[in-house]
């Protein structure tokens, strides 16, 4: 490629970028006014309802709030640390957002390893709490750091096997390929959702445990470690940890999305479905995943912490160890998956 | 000047500053943050060579477990600062003779290091065309090296062993949790309704 073509290539990719981020954001903004809403209809209350109409302007109500506060930093802080955390929190889980395909082919670096990169990136997350429970230089934010970091560890190890069968069943490590395996002539039902069940239903439980979602929001258990890494932050950083909170969960969303429930593809594989555009139907999916997980938060108590570590390493690990050998000699004995074909 | 040598340089140029950072810096626990900024910058540096497997395993192992567990370990130390600088006088010489002489060995080395001209062209296992470097690399684990392969799982898997009968010990006076005997208990044996007389307790 000439030089002029790399720099208009880096151009391209800055501007895709900034429109991705810029979009990702207001979507944000409105995923965290449903969580509430359907957070409040499970209780029967009315969640917020006063800014706008129907409420609809809130978070930007509480994005001014937040950024017009006066950050405090404690006195015994590290406070290079302290403020560098929810910067790297919120750059990496928005770092993920570069490879996810919301249609054919529509995502801003489209990487042969794609998936690796999601994964590598949402393992960094553990960095930002880490890091802003130490540099607080208080006791609630260190606990909640050293049982955020053990559950996010002993989580990936879960997700890491799911993702494994997935990836022997596509044969790619490219998102927008295993997409592509999942369009067959079944539709919805030649999705990954259904020959993978078990590892769907695992797949969503560690992705609960990984962003810290209840039932397993034992870093920031308010009844026993205050407000758990966050305790001494306020004002912009708050606001940065939360906005990557909910990041994470549209990325793992959308994970869930492309692996098990068919990115793009239509549910339905006939006229007139397969004309509705891509990106419609993948934000309908992602939709439907928060809903799920909006649901589980209003409606399970929270876990024990040695419950959780007890899901994670004698129940989850075993049974996706066992269905990472099962799927592969499957696929070795009848030849199915597009992972065989080459 | 093309875009891949800027970000060669950028990469490199961070990666260096933090490596030195790492031994410069006073507190550890900055010194593992600059750690995993270097291992990050010399995922960079692979990516530009075009192994991406390679980066991303890099950033998975490394900087998202192996470095977790440092920036652990430092966090749990108790340093003292002053103590820490109290010797440096005293180790100054020997510490700065062993540094000069490693230094020139290295120069002496790389000065003149040379790799042959037709060498490059036989490296054992080049990489097909129009295959991935994950699959090239799959391909090459389990065929050509499967053995050396499962041998340095089983070293592994004896480290682990190990490490686990090293550090697990049964406390007998633990009170332990059986979830299955949990999830047995029905509220007939759980619960006992007493009628408490007033003014004279159970």
């Amino acid at each position: 490629m000439s030089e002029t073509g790399t720099f208009l290539a880096v151009l391209i990719a800055l501007v895709k970028s900034v429109a991705v981020l810029f979009l990702l954001l207001i979507f944000i903004a409105y995923v965290l006014y449903a969580d509430r809403k359907i957070w409040a209809a499970v209780q029967l209350r009315r969640g917020p309802n006063v800014v706008g109409p129907w409420g609809l302007l809130q978070s930007f109500a509480d994005m001014l709030k937040f950024v017009l506060k006066e950050p405090v930093i404690p006195d015994g802080a590290n406070k290079g640390v302290f403020l560098l955390a929810p910067f790297v929190m919120g750059m990496l889980s928005l770092a993920a957002w570069a490879v996810i395909p919301i249609a054919d082919g529509w995502a801003v670096a489209d990487l042969n390893v794609g998936i690796l990169y999601i994964f590598a990136i949402s393992s960094l997350s553990v960095y930002g709490i880490i890091m802003g429970g130490w540099a607080s230089n208080s006791k609630y934010p260190f606990l909640s750091a050293l049982r955020s970091a053990a559950q996010m560890i002993s989580y990936e190890v879960s997700i890491g096997f799911v993702i494994i069968t997935v990836l022997l069943c596509a044969g790619s490590l490219n998102l927008g390929e295993i997409v592509a395996a999942q369009d067959t002539d079944y539709g919805l039902l030649g999705w990954y959702w259904l020959p993978l069940f078990p590892m769907f239903v695992i797949f969503f439980i560690s992705a609960l445990a990984e962003t810290n979602r209840p039932p397993f929001d034992l870093v920031e258990a308010e009844s026993e470690l205050v407000a758990g890494f966050m305790v001494e932050y306020s004002s912009t950083p708050y606001m940065l940890f939360m906005l990557a909170e909910y990041v994470a969960i549209i990325t793992m969303c959308a994970l869930t999305t492309i692996l098990f429930l068919g990115g793009w593809l239509s549910p339905l594989p006939f006229e007139p479905f397969t004309s509705v555009p891509g990106p419609i139907w993948f934000i309908l999916k992602v939709c439907a995943v928060f809903f799920m997980f909006a649901m589980v938060k209003a409606f399970v108590p929270r876990y024990r912490y040695d419950q959780l570590m007890r899901l994670g390493w004698k129940i989850f690990l075993p049974i996706s160890l066992a269905m990472v050998v099962l799927v592969a000699a499957v696929l070795q004995a009848t030849g199915w998956g597009a992972g065989m074909a080459q | 000047m093309t875009v891949a040598a800027l970000f060669f340089y950028l990469f490199s140029a961070v990666m260096i500053a933090a490596a030195f950072m790492v031994i410069a810096a006073r507190n550890p626990v900055h010194s593992v943050l600059f750690l995993i900024l270097a291992f990050f910058n010399a995922a960079g540096l692979f990516l530009l060579l075009g192994a991406e497997f390679l980066a991303m395993i890099l950033v998975v192992v490394y900087v998202g477990a192996v470095a977790v567990l440092f920036l652990f370990v430092v966090m749990m130390l108790d340093v003292d600062f002053a103590e820490l600088r109290q010797g440096f006088l005293q180790y100054l010489p020997i510490g700065g003779t062993i540094g000069a002489i490693v230094l020139i060995e290295l120069v002496l080395v790389l000065a003149s290091f040379t790799t042959a001209p037709g060498s490059i062209a036989n490296v054992t296992t080049p990489l097909p065309p129009g295959m991935s470097n994950t699959m090239a690399l799959g391909r090459v684990l389990y065929t050509q090296y499967v053995y050396l392969f499962q041998a340095a799982g089983l070293v592994l898997l004896t480290a682990m062993i190990g490490a686990i009968v090293l550090t697990l010990r049964h406390k007998v006076a633990v009170k332990r949790q059986n979830v299955a005997m949990q999830n047995a208990r029905t509220p007939k044996e759980a619960v006992e309704l007493r009628k408490v007389q007033s003014r004279q307790g159970i």
